[in-house]
């Protein structure tokens, strides 16, 4: 082993000793396993794992090192970073740093050389777990007891702990929207916990987003003549958030809103629906989701702990739900176990998606959902138009 | 969209024999697909030449056929079949090109059978090189700088225009097959015109060379909505240039970030649809530039492949099973995924582990062959290994691949050559260069200077220089003083107990009692597809040095099976035939079956062949590691090949029973000292031999032998390095290089019996009884290996009292050696007396052959026995035939045949001897012997003539026999060339002979004649053993240009034999469940009549046949 004893912990009392990596102290949060085998740098970034201390069930990490290109956000997100090897030598024209630089630059503590595949199966039977990672205390009694007082997941309001502070340009991070797919629409983008990469399908179906705080008011934003709102990820507990929820019903109906995971789950909330907290979640890139209106599949990536219930609805066997705001189609499914994927409303212009199109890490299948919302907008144009003669 | 309804009837098609380039894995898809396609109710018709084979067993197909897989016998079988559709794609490209053939010929059409899985279209724009690469243009997919050549001219032009080294690949070949570098003008010119010539279609890619860069391939899967998935990637260790098969490979890629990696994802996929692949698995390489990342499209392979195989073992996504589902109308929505049993199998696998495969070599067997890895597949097998990081897993591959000292790093490299060799070697790489890697950075080479010298990716040189820092760590210390934690970081590094032995000075033995004294034993995870996010219901493990362990109590008493490791000349699929045969057998008597083997390509290591699947080595640590995790109530060693024998010893020693056979009865058997005192003691004849470990001494034995004598050190295996000498100077010769071979180990010496009939024997011994399964009368004589011999049931020449003399003996051996289970003999049969060469108390080589002949499953039987029961009941069950003459009564002759891998080794001689080169088999079965024989050899790839020229030049002993099967060819009105002396003798016999010029004597010669095709078939047998004589000339030559070559006279008789049937009136091709039929109806005795043939040849005085 590289560098110094560490301790991992469970609530459920499960202990780890392996060797840390990156900075060197103490970390605590909830216990997360991701099952991507590439993107760590992405992960690392995305700021929906505030607060999390996140697995990976790949053994190698680091292999490819990190640049400046494939960061989702300004800084490393995770609470803390538990693998079974993170690679000393990164191999890539593009590597920039190493894992464990990047990590200790950030302040970030790691551990590396335990069993990741034994913490993932405690997961994943006992759902997720607070935990902590230590390089100061290795008692595990003591950590344990202290893992134990720390805060959980549900009930906490992170999205305004990450989100921007004030509005300012996506052109400024990602340059400006094409302009070869005709208008460029402008959006107002709630920063619930933004990734980058959103910003940048934006722009390339042109689309120009101006990132707004994730607790700026409906009116703010309705007023300022926007062609439609964006709802992006973001971490922590939807009915915790309930600044958002408030902002998403007052807009329903008045401008066409796309949603992404936290947002998808606001849209949910915002439409009287019910949100859980699931066992274990889904973090990966391998998620299969049904479209309904087709049936055709994609691989999806997925970055999520909570989710909207779908029998908070009654729903009629097309999958059509009665909600305050009209007709509601249940859109995407997941194939492994059922959970509700997808919100597409009828009766006012708004979808939502419980998975990532946008992916970074994670395939491109999804992608089409950044041209529907485009389309969504030139339609509600149309209508206005027609309106106006 | 459910399975479709509109095919009733489907015909898959094999791969045939096993050949460098296509070997298990096309079993194992094909195993796959029959029995999933009879689970949906199709019926299942199947081809394959190939009898080793789990799929041509009766039980997997509703009709199987042991036929030619050319155009003409597989349309003789769609004519009589009738299917409704033909399923091409899971029989490598042997399937592929002759369902091609039979569509472009109309056939097909002409007989409504459709193409599923891959139209004529798809098939033809993947392996047609240009069409592929418009393909992939139109798609907007980047491809290296090319053109296509249709002549020699068009290659040099293209060579000028794209500018050296270009690499050139040929249409519609597999392996590689005739491709390779040119790095100038004369270089292409030869390389082209060879290429040229191998290509089906006569075209050819001239490339630019990108030999340097990275390469991947991406296994796809597609379903009829257009729903594509990635099932695997793998990463090649080895750059571009090196084949991947021949490639050490890693899954999933390690090297490529995400951003990266999705874009090659998007490739491959637009790949598929642009190729036009309906359904099924493909597979698609790629070659990256490590310093800009440019991705370019090497080629797809529209079909289930190797690689698919090794992405199935690694990821426990079944590909070739799905692909078989989604050909019959099946979306990837509606498949579930076996190992989750909940999820669907419309998902990308996710691997929480790393999977390593190496490919084997047998350079040894072909010392006149580069031992340098290129374009063009060397290799005969693979073996794979599973662990939770790239050293341990790469450490596992070591001990898998069961090559001596390949295990120690860089040991496995005696000397430490200087810098500017090791440059050069690291540059041009073999199978040593990972070694070779390790000794560069042992010498204190950067990370960077090995990986510039080497091209492999410097995140894999630094993971080996890991493991270097390791060994060094602990080089030279005492075993006593590395604690827990030290050895525990040397097993996570990968090292084998034997290198942390040589490190130590200490015994394998004792470092495996003081690492479990001090607990540090493996713990075995579960090959889940999903990284642990849903419970896996399949027991299919892997050992790793971690926390926790994932094997779950089992209800039945559990019997390990020891597999046979990687394919090696020598040891092929026919063992993991025996395997897959014992695991159902096991479940059958109530035992939970527990299989470990290492062989990705194979049935035996499907997760649902056996109860509980290991991937593991078959090295001592991870086979015991395995039985203290299982307690097996037993292990059985008898079904693997050599490999497992090795083993048996330190099993029992360690307290797990060996089943059936016991270790010292097979030492009793495998030592030829106390086999010789068996012998002796029962008074069964043996040629007569002594051993020697000096020159002098060899000479001595020798002269009180006499000469000729057949030599070999005393470890061999396979034929290892043996060779039959003719006077003192040849025996010193051997002495010399054998004493290399091996040293401090004696040379055995014993008389060759010259012109005798070699014979072999497959029984079942229970302890008591013994069940002769059939005697194989050899075609060619004892001196060429019984490997690559060819060989017939029922026997042809022997007499009755011959045969009930063999039996005799097999009998009384049998119960001496105290056989329990399989039993293989090997004897000569010369003047009238029968001598015993060898015994092998083992599954043999031909124990698939006899059983689909028979038609009696003699591994399964001998399974049953192992595990406690007895002959007479199983006879009483009907299992056994009650006639024990069974396999003398049979109504339909039945032929094996060698396949050898001359075309890959240009320059080796050709003539078959005692060291086995084949690597694969093929089965020719008809009630017309002469057509059975006929059968085999088209089977084996010498396309017989009916007519045109043929060339004889024959060794001056063979000059009288020659003269009927000569004057027989001409009659049929053959032209008949040859070489002066055996003109001579052939004019003076009256037959018409016009005469050519030994290469020796100049232009225009036999060897020009034979290159500008106007031979069609060379008979040549060897002037004796000088290396570089006009026959070696001749045959090479023939290897060269593919024109059937028999070297020796049984076989010249038996090609005629053939020759005469293919001119008759064709038989009708029957399947083996037809045959068996048959002979459990009305049993009646057939018998071949080339050898009578050969009597008369002997009796003819030089007259008669103008
Ligand atoms: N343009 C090229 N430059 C260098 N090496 C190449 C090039 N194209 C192919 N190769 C090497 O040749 C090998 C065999 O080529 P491939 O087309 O895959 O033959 P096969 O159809 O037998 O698999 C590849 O695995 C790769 O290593
Ligand atoms: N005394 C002998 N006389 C003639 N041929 C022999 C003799 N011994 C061995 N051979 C030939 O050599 C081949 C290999 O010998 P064998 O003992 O079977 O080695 P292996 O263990 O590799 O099978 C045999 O198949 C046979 O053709
Ligand atoms: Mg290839
Ligand atoms: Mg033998």
């Amino acid at each position: 082993m590289r560098g110094r004893a560490a301790l991992l912990v469970l609530e459920d009392g499960s202990t780890f000793r392996g060797s840390g990596f990156g900075a060197d102290g103490e970390t605590f949060g909830e216990a997360v396993f991701n099952t991507g085998m590439a993107g760590y740098q992405e992960v690392l970034t995305d700021p929906s794992y505030a607060g999390q201390i996140v697995t990976m069930t790949y053994p190698h990490q680091g292999n490819y090192g990190l640049n400046d290109e494939d960061p989702e956000s300004f800084r490393i997100q995770v609470a803390g970073f538990a693998v079974r090897e993170a690679s000393r030598r990164p191999s890539s024209w593009r590597s920039g740093t190493s894992v464990r630089d990047a990590l200790a630059a950030a302040g970030i503590v790691g551990i590396e050389g335990i069993d990741t595949r034994r913490l993932t199966l405690r997961l994943r039977t006992h759902g997720a777990m607070r935990a902590a990672i230590s390089t100061d205390d290795l008692d595990e009694a003591s950590l344990i007891a202290r893992v134990r007082e720390s805060a959980g997941m549900e009930g906490a309001d992170l999205a305004r702990t990450v989100s921007a502070p004030r509005p300012y340009e996506a052109a400024s991070l990602v340059g400006p929207a094409a302009t070869d797919r005709g208008k460029v629409f402008r959006v107002a983008a709630y920063d619930f916990g933004l990734k980058r990469n959103i910003l940048r399908l934006l722009a390339a179906s042109g689309i120009e987003a101006i990132v707004v705080p994730a607790e700026t008011p409906a009116d703010e934003v309705a007023g300022a003549g926007y062609d439609g709102v964006f709802l992006s990820n973001g971490p922590g507990d939807p009915s915790a958030t309930r600044y958002g929820v408030a902002a998403v019903r007052d807009l329903l109906g008045r401008v066409p809103v796309f949603g992404i995971c936290l947002g998808h789950q606001l849209l949910g909330l915002a439409l009287d629906g019910r949100s859980y907290k699931m066992k274990f979640g889904h973090r990966g890139v391998n998620q299969p989701v049904e479209r309904r209106r087709t049936g055709a599949v994609e691989i999806t990536s997925h970055n999520h702990g909570f989710a909207i219930d779908a029998g908070a609805w009654e729903t009629d066997d097309d999958g059509i739900v009665r909600t305050p705001h009209g007709r509601v189609e249940l859109s995407h499914r997941n194939l492994n176990d059922g959970t509700l994927e997808g919100l597409r409303c009828l009766d006012v212009p708004a979808f939502s998606v419980q998975y990532h199109p946008e992916a970074a890490p994670g395939p491109h299948d999804s992608r089409y959902l950044f041209d529907e919302f485009r389309s969504l907008m030139a339609e509600r144009e149309r209508e206005r138009a027609e309106e106006a003669v | 969209m459910p399975r479709r309804t509109d095919i009733h009837r489907i015909m898959v098609i094999g791969s045939g024999p096993i050949v460098i380039g296509q070997a298990c894995e096309f079993d194992y898809s094909g195993t796959q697909a029959c029995k999933v396609l009879r689970a949906e109710g199709f019926d299942v018709a199947l081809v394959n030449s190939n009898p080793a084979t789990i799929m041509t067993d009766p039980g997997f197909a509703d009709r199987t056929y042991i036929e030619p897989l050319t155009p003409a016998s597989v349309l003789a079988i769609l004519e009589r079949e009738r299917p409704d559709a033909v399923l091409p794609t899971l029989g490598g490209q042997t399937a592929l090109n002759v369902s091609v053939a039979l569509a472009e010929s109309g056939d097909l059409d002409r007989l409504g059978i459709r193409l599923i899985g891959a139209t004529l279209e798809a098939i033809r724009k993947a392996e047609d090189r240009s069409g592929f690469q418009r393909a992939m243009v139109d798609a907007g997919l980047e491809v290296p700088r090319s053109g296509i050549a249709t002549t020699v001219d068009q290659a040099l032009r293209l060579g000028e225009e794209i500018g050296y080294p270009v690499i050139v690949r040929p249409s519609f070949t597999l392996g590689g097959g005739g491709s390779g570098f040119a790095s100038s003008r004369d270089e292409l010119e030869t390389l082209a015109a060879r290429s040229l010539e191998i290509s089906p279609a006569t075209e050819i890619l001239v490339e630019e060379s990108i030999a340097g860069w990275k390469e991947f391939e991406l296994e796809v899967m597609r379903d009829g909505a257009d729903n594509a998935v990635i099932v695997c990637s793998i990463e090649n260790v080895d750059p571009m240039g090196v084949h991947t098969g021949d490639s050490i490979t890693v899954a999933p890629q390690q090297t490529l970030s995400d951003r990266e990696y999705q874009v090659m994802r998007d490739a491959a996929i637009a790949c598929v649809r642009a190729i036009g692949v309906e359904t099924g698995g493909s597979n698609v390489q790629f070659a990256v530039d490590p310093r800009t990342g440019r991705q370019v499209v090497i080629e797809m392979n529209p079909r289930v492949s190797r690689s698919s195989a090794l992405a199935s073992k690694a990821t426990g996504f079944p590909i070739a099973k799905i692909a078989a589902l989604l050909a019959a109308g099946y979306r990837l929505d509606e498949v579930t995924n076996d190992i989750t049993g909940e999820t669907p199998a419309a998902f990308e696998p996710t691997l929480d582990y790393v999977v390593v495969k190496i490919p084997r070599f047998a350079f040894e067997k072909f010392p006149e062959a580069s031992p340098v890895l290129s374009s063009t597949m060397k290799s005969v097998g693979e073996t794979m290994a599973i662990g939770r990081t790239f050293k341990e897993a790469l450490g596992k591959a070591w001990r898998g691949i069961e090559k001596s000292g390949f295990d120690l790093g860089s040991a496995a490299v005696d000397e430490r050559p200087a810098r500017e060799e090791l440059l050069a070697s690291l540059r041009d790489g073999t199978e040593h260069r990972l070694h070779l890697v390790e000794a560069a950075l042992e010498a204190g080479w950067s990370v960077d200077e090995v990986a510039a010298a080497s091209a492999i990716d410097p995140w894999f040189v630094d993971q080996i220089a890991e493991v270097v820092e390791g060994a060094t760590s602990i080089d030279g210390r005492a075993l006593h003083t590395l604690g827990a934690t030290e050895l525990r970081e040397a097993k996570r590094l990968g090292m084998s107990d034997p290198r942390i032995a040589m490190l130590t000075g200490a015994t394998d033995a004792a470092v495996r009692r003081h690492r479990e004294a001090l607990g540090v034993t493996p713990v075995f995870k579960t090959v889940d597809t999903c990284g642990g996010e849903f419970p896996a219901t399949t027991p299919y493990h892997y050992s790793a040095y971690e926390d926790e362990s994932e094997v779950r109590p089992a209800d039945r008493p559990r019997i390990v099976i020891l597999g046979a490791g990687p394919n090696r000349i020598g040891q092929g699929i026919e063992f993991d035939y025996a395997c897959v045969h014992a695991a159902f057998a096991l479940e059958e008597a109530g035992f939970e079956s527990v299989m470990i083997n290492s062989n990705p390509e194979t049935v035996s290591t499907d997760y649902d062949t056996s109860s509980r699947l290991y991937f593991e080595p078959l090295s001592a640590e991870d086979v015991l590691a395995v039985c203290r995790a299982e307690r097996p109530a037993g292990v059985i060693a008898q079904f693997g090949g050599q490999t497992p024998l090795r083993l048996a010893r330190v099993l029992q020693d360690e307290g797990f029973p060996i089943l059936g056979t016991s270790p010292d009865a097979i030492d009793l058997a495998e030592d030829r000292g106390k086999f010789a005192e068996v012998l002796a003691e029962l008074g069964i004849p043996a040629p007569p031999h002594g051993e020697a470990r000096t020159i002098a001494e060899a000479r001595q034995v020798a002269s009180s032998i006499g000469y000729p004598v057949v030599v070999r050190p005393s470890y061999v295996l396979g034929g290892r390095a043996m060779e039959i000498v003719y006077d003192d100077d040849e025996l010193e010769l051997f002495v010399r290089t054998a004493a290399e071979a091996s040293p401090d180990h004696p040379v055995l010496i014993d008389r060759f019996l010259e012109g005798a009939i070699e014979v072999d024997v497959d029984a079942v011994c229970d302890g008591t009884d013994v069940f002769i399964g059939a005697i194989m009368e050899h075609i060619e004589e004892a001196g060429v290996h019984s490997g690559d011999s060819s060989c017939q049931i029922p026997p042809a020449t022997l007499s009755d009292d011959e045969l009930d003399t063999i039996e005799h003996i097999t009998r009384r051996l049998a119960r001496r050696l105290g056989v329990v289970g399989l039993l293989n003999l090997q004897l000569a049969v010369k003047d009238e007396r029968i001598w015993v060469l060898e015994a092998n108390p083992r599954a043999s080589r031909t124990v698939p052959f006899v059983s689909k002949v028979v038609g009696v499953a003699l591994a399964r039987v001998a399974t049953l026995v192992v595990a406690g029961r007895t002959l007479a009941d199983l006879e009483l069950e009907g299992v056994l035939p009650g006639d024990p003459h069974h396999y003398r009564r049979l109504p339909a002759t039945s032929v094996k045949a060698a396949v050898l891998p001359f075309d890959r080794f240009p320059g080796v001689d050709t003539i078959l001897g005692p060291e086995m080169r084949s690597t694969g088999e093929v089965m020719g079965i008809d009630v017309d012997p002469g057509m059975a024989l006929a059968k085999a050899m088209v089977a084996a790839g010498h396309a017989l003539p009916t007519r045109g020229t043929v060339f004889v030049s024959v060794a001056n002993r063979d000059k009288r026999a020659i003269v009927f099967p000569a004057g027989r060819l001409a009659a049929m009105g053959f032209r008949v060339l040859a070489t002066s002396g055996t003109a001579g003798v052939l004019e003076r016999a009256g037959i018409r002979v016009e005469r050519v010029a030994k290469v020796s004597e100049g232009p225009h010669n036999v060897a020009e004649l034979i290159r500008d095709g106007a031979i069609d078939l060379v008979i040549n047998t060897p002037f004796g053993r000088s290396p570089r004589s006009d026959g070696w000339r001749i045959r090479t030559a023939s290897a060269a240009a593919g024109v059937p070559c028999v070297t020796t006279l049984p076989g010249v008789f038996a090609a005629l034999r053939g020759i005469e049937a293919l001119r008759g009136a064709p038989t009708e091709p029957r399947s083996l469940q037809e045959h068996h039929d048959v002979a459990r109806a009305e049993p009646r005795q057939a018998r071949l009549t080339f050898a009578e043939a050969a009597a008369v040849a002997d009796a003819t005085s030089a007259d008669g046949w103008s």
